[in-house]
């Protein structure tokens, strides 16, 4: 009944054609998980791809060459030069004056109001404040004339980069086709550059693009962090340790773990509406401070810590606590000798990838006020702060063009920080993870 | 002077009574250490801990009770006409006090009244902590003081120490069920509070959503405005897609990094994966609202379509990118999980590998997949920036994905940022969200874990 010759089985026609509908539907199958794959990495590509060409101008700032005349007469300085009183003078002087009286020596024909008006606006109103610093630094310079590079307005910047097009009717661009003429005119004469804006990274929130930084962000991230990290990683230890080594098997334990399960899951802005309704209205202490959004942040990295320190707790070999025993070592000596010492690369890499994720973390804070426009860098844990998230998160909602290519600054600078905690614990972990 | 004063003073205490304890148990041994129960630095910290845990209470009593009480007394004394109030304003007054007190003279200056108490706060708050300070002192010394006399050559001082430090170890453990009570509690709290304005059917089954008229009309009562259906309906529809887009992906992607991807291609495509899921979740928004919003659009002005400039369909394809990684990786757990034996078995009879992988390996890996779905609905209902920043917050009652439309957190949010006052139905509402997000989130949990306990030991 059956064939005599195997081999007459595989060249059975009915038997090929389905082999071969078999073996197609193998590839179908590979090539959906290479699709999947690919459209994962498409993904990324495009979503990096996207801040970076958004982004990279951000570290770039247009200035203007202007010879500015710090007249005395003109800046209203003149009166307050000795002593103490200059500071005063230089919070009257009216800088303003100087910088329209430059541009209009520079376009001696522009002559109506609203045209030196318009003229003017092509300097950023942070100008005046650089001009300040310098003659603070440097009092001599008053009377003379000098030449300085002084930052345009973000409508200018983003022109100079490219970023709002020539070729759209004049209604639909915030520049008007007079200032294009008088900003090609700068850039003939040499006027107009690209500077490294180091101003992106040592300055606070500002309402005007050109002069944003993110240094203020920054320091509200790392006070933030000092306060998740001196809360939770100690905390985390302790019950890591606890749940590891001592805890009786009971239901108190149980209860314990399945909490820190569940915490592990909460979504994170369920830790904000904790940290409002617990730290801010039941203990009173102050709004879109660090010391708050450490706390809450504390609270949420808590799980993450715990549960890489027992994995690394577990790692440890039960031999190396017998040995200990054995030689004599109390149950809390075996620990804080032996145990702890040799689980740390892994409990510290845990800390650090948990830390990574507080960094990146933006819901939780905005429930604790830490959204607010705060410009002065913050000096304290009770200062009001915002972070870095936070504060990628207000530039995305402000209206300002100039605040886009912000944004992506600093989301690049987020993720290089990001990527540098994590390459940490990686480097951590293959450095010091010991294979028993 | 503040609490940092006084934590110094105390650290200073306790670190003296160490140094004494220590001294103390080597002179009564008399310098011989193996004439001590336990090694003299245990002395040291028999004392230290004698020393600093009392006072260490003092500060925690303090640090809890002390704002409360300090409102209490300045109450107490201040004039009728300030007090006898809604509770608004006398938190308002409380407020201009202390802002008057710690020296910020901007707020309400004028009103002899709020200046009066003003000076009363400093001064209540100045004797407050200066007692605070004395009592932890005095009860540090003598602590120590009490300490130092046991000490000698036969205390167990180790068996002590270890056992305060076993009772401190417990203590960081239970903070984890200190967290969720204290979850549960400030959010059931405010959410009762809410139901007294709202009534719970209004808020489960109502059809419009509107937080905002509320607080406008509610001088004369108005309900009908905190039906959460619509916010609701938007949370399931952007779920729905980012689930739509994240699980055959993520599922895929796992079945091919565990069953086909050579070592290149994996030693590529995992960092890829791992990327995706440390990207912080604004950055994600950032990327929904800026580029995938316009393009979607576009692409619906290209073939005729009304796409709204904050469409669900934008979010939901941005969360679902995020969401890729959890999947991914879970579903990768679960499919090692599967015994070898079983894919040999099934290739011994000929199988292919797509038809092990099919009818073997995802059958047996199921509850782990099931699991990996229900946490990652959890985490797509809960995410939060996304969805702030790319979806809208008008709250339609449309399944349309071209239609903006709100979600839970979204109004959470836009509730609670900015100021706000506590007493008022739409901040409250906030907590009630609050509330079914973390139950909702939380029950998908519990469900997730029984799913893949209860039948992960099928093949073991």
């Amino acid at each position: 009944m059956t064939d005599p010759d195997p081999r007459a089985r595989w060249q059975n026609p009915a038997m090929r054609r389905r082999l071969r509908r078999r073996h197609a539907a193998e590839r179908r199958f590979r090539a959906w998980g290479m699709l999947a794959i690919g459209t994962a990495g498409f993904a990324l590509v495009m979503l990096l791809i996207s801040i970076v060409v958004n982004g990279y101008t951000a570290f770039q700032q247009t200035r203007i060459l202007l010879d500015v005349r710090l007249d005395p007469d003109v800046i209203g300085a003149a009166e307050g030069l000795e002593g103490e009183t200059f500071e005063g003078a230089l919070q009257r002087a009216d800088f303003q004056a100087a910088i329209r009286d430059s541009l209009r020596a520079l376009f001696p024909r522009v002559q109506s109001r609203a045209d030196v008006r318009s003229l003017q606006s092509l300097v950023s109103s942070g100008a005046r404040t650089w001009l300040r610093d310098d003659l603070r630094r440097d009092p001599s310079l008053l009377g003379r004339s000098v030449s300085l590079w002084l930052p345009a307005d973000d409508e200018v910047d983003m022109f100079a980069k490219g970023r709002v097009r020539r070729d759209v009717s004049e209604g639909s661009r915030r520049l008007s086709d007079e200032q294009i003429g008088w900003i090609d005119a700068l850039e003939q004469q040499g006027r107009l550059r690209r500077f490294f804006n180091s101003g992106f990274f040592t300055s606070g929130d500002s309402r005007e693009p050109e002069l944003a930084g993110i240094w203020g962000a920054m320091m509200g991230s790392f006070l933030t962090l000092v306060v998740t990290l001196a809360i939770s990683f100690p905390l985390g230890v302790a019950a890591a340790v606890y749940l590891e080594e001592f805890a009786p098997q009971n239901r108190w334990t149980d209860l314990v773990e399945v909490n820190i399960n569940n915490l592990a899951a909460v979504p994170s802005i369920v830790f904000g509406l904790l940290g409002l309704a617990v730290f801010l209205n039941f203990l009173l202490l102050p709004r879109s401070a660090p010391l708050v959004g450490g706390l809450t942040l504390a609270l949420m990295t808590l799980p993450t810590i715990i549960i890489a320190g027992r994995a690394a707790i577990k790692a440890v070999p039960p031999s190396i606590r017998e040995a200990a025993r054995g030689l004599g070592a109390s149950p809390l000596q075996v620990v804080v000798h032996h145990v702890l010492p040799l689980a740390m690369p892994g409990i510290l890499t845990g800390t650090i990838i948990g830390m990574a994720r507080a960094l990146g973390e933006t819901a939780p804070l905005l429930m604790i006020g830490m959204v607010a426009f705060i410009v002065d860098v913050p000096s304290g844990f009770t200062d009001a702060a915002t972070a870095l998230p936070v504060q990628i998160f207000l530039w995305a909602d402000s209206p300002e063009r100039g605040f886009v290519e912000k944004v992506s600054g600093a989301i690049m600078v987020l993720l290089l920080f990001l990527m540098a905690m994590n390459g940490l614990a990686i480097w951590l972990r293959q450095k010091f993870e010991m294979r028993w | 002077m503040n609490l940092g004063w006084i934590l110094l003073v105390l650290a200073l205490l306790a670190g003296s009574s160490f140094v004494l304890g220590r001294r103390r148990a080597l002179a009564s041994a008399g310098g011989k250490l193996q004439a001590l129960h336990s090694l003299p630095g245990y002395y040291g910290w028999y004392a230290a801990l004698w020393c600093g845990l009392p006072g260490l209470c003092v500060v925690v009593i303090w640090m809890i009770s002390g704002s409360w009480s300090l409102d209490q007394l300045t109450l107490a004394q201040a004039p009728a006409s300030l007090v006898d109030r809604p509770q608004a304003e006398v938190e308002l007054f409380l407020n201009d006090v202390k802002n008057l007190a710690s020296g910020n003279v901007a707020s309400a200056a004028g009103d002899p009244g709020v200046i009066a108490a003003a000076e009363r706060y400093h001064s209540l708050h100045s004797t407050g902590l200066a007692l605070a300070l004395a009592l932890a002192a005095a009860l540090s010394m003598a602590g120590a003081a009490i300490a130092l006399r046991r000490v000698n050559s036969h205390l167990a001082a180790r068996v002590k120490v270890e056992r305060v430090v076993n009772a401190i170890l417990m203590l960081s453990s239970s903070i984890a069920i200190v967290v969720t009570i204290g979850i549960v509690l400030s959010l059931i709290f405010e959410t009762v509070r809410f139901f007294h304005v709202v009534s719970i059917q209004e808020f489960l089954f109502g059809t419009h959503w509107s937080p905002q008229t509320a607080l406008r009309a509610d001088q004369v009562g108005s309900s009908g405005s905190f039906g959460a259906v619509p916010v609701f309906l938007g949370t399931l529809l952007i779920t729905l897609i980012a689930m739509l887009v994240a699980v055959p992906i993520g599922l895929m992607s796992a079945i091919f990094m565990t069953s086909y991807a050579s070592h290149r291609v994996r030693a590529v495509a995992k960092p890829v994966l791992e990327v995706l899921a440390g990207v912080p979740t604004v950055v994600y928004g950032f990327f929904a609202a800026l580029v995938v919003a316009p393009l979607v659009r576009g692409w619906g002005k290209m073939i005729g379509l009304d796409v709204a400039s904050e469409s669900a369909l934008a979010a939901g394809l941005v969360m679902g990118v995020m969401i890729i990684p959890f999947i991914s990786s879970l579903s990768d757990d679960a499919i090692t999980a599967v015994p070898t034996s079983l894919r040999d078995g099934s290739y011994g009879l000929g199988a292919t590998r797509s038809e092990t992988i099919r009818f073997v390996i995802l059958p047996a890996a199921l509850p782990g997949i099931v699991g990996a779905f229900l946490l990652a609905v959890s985490r797509a209902v809960g995410e939060t920036m996304i969805v702030v920043m790319a979806a809208g917050l008008a709250a339609n009652l449309t399944c349309n994905p071209l239609a903006a439309v709100t979600t839970v957190t979204v109004q959470i949010v836009t509730l609670l940022t900015g100021d706000q006052e506590f007493d008022s139905a739409k901040t409250l509402s906030a907590f009630a969200l609050g509330l079914m997000l973390f139950v909702v989130t939380l029950l998908l949990n519990l469900v997730a874990l029984r799913v893949v306990q209860k039948y992960r030991e099928r093949y073991d």
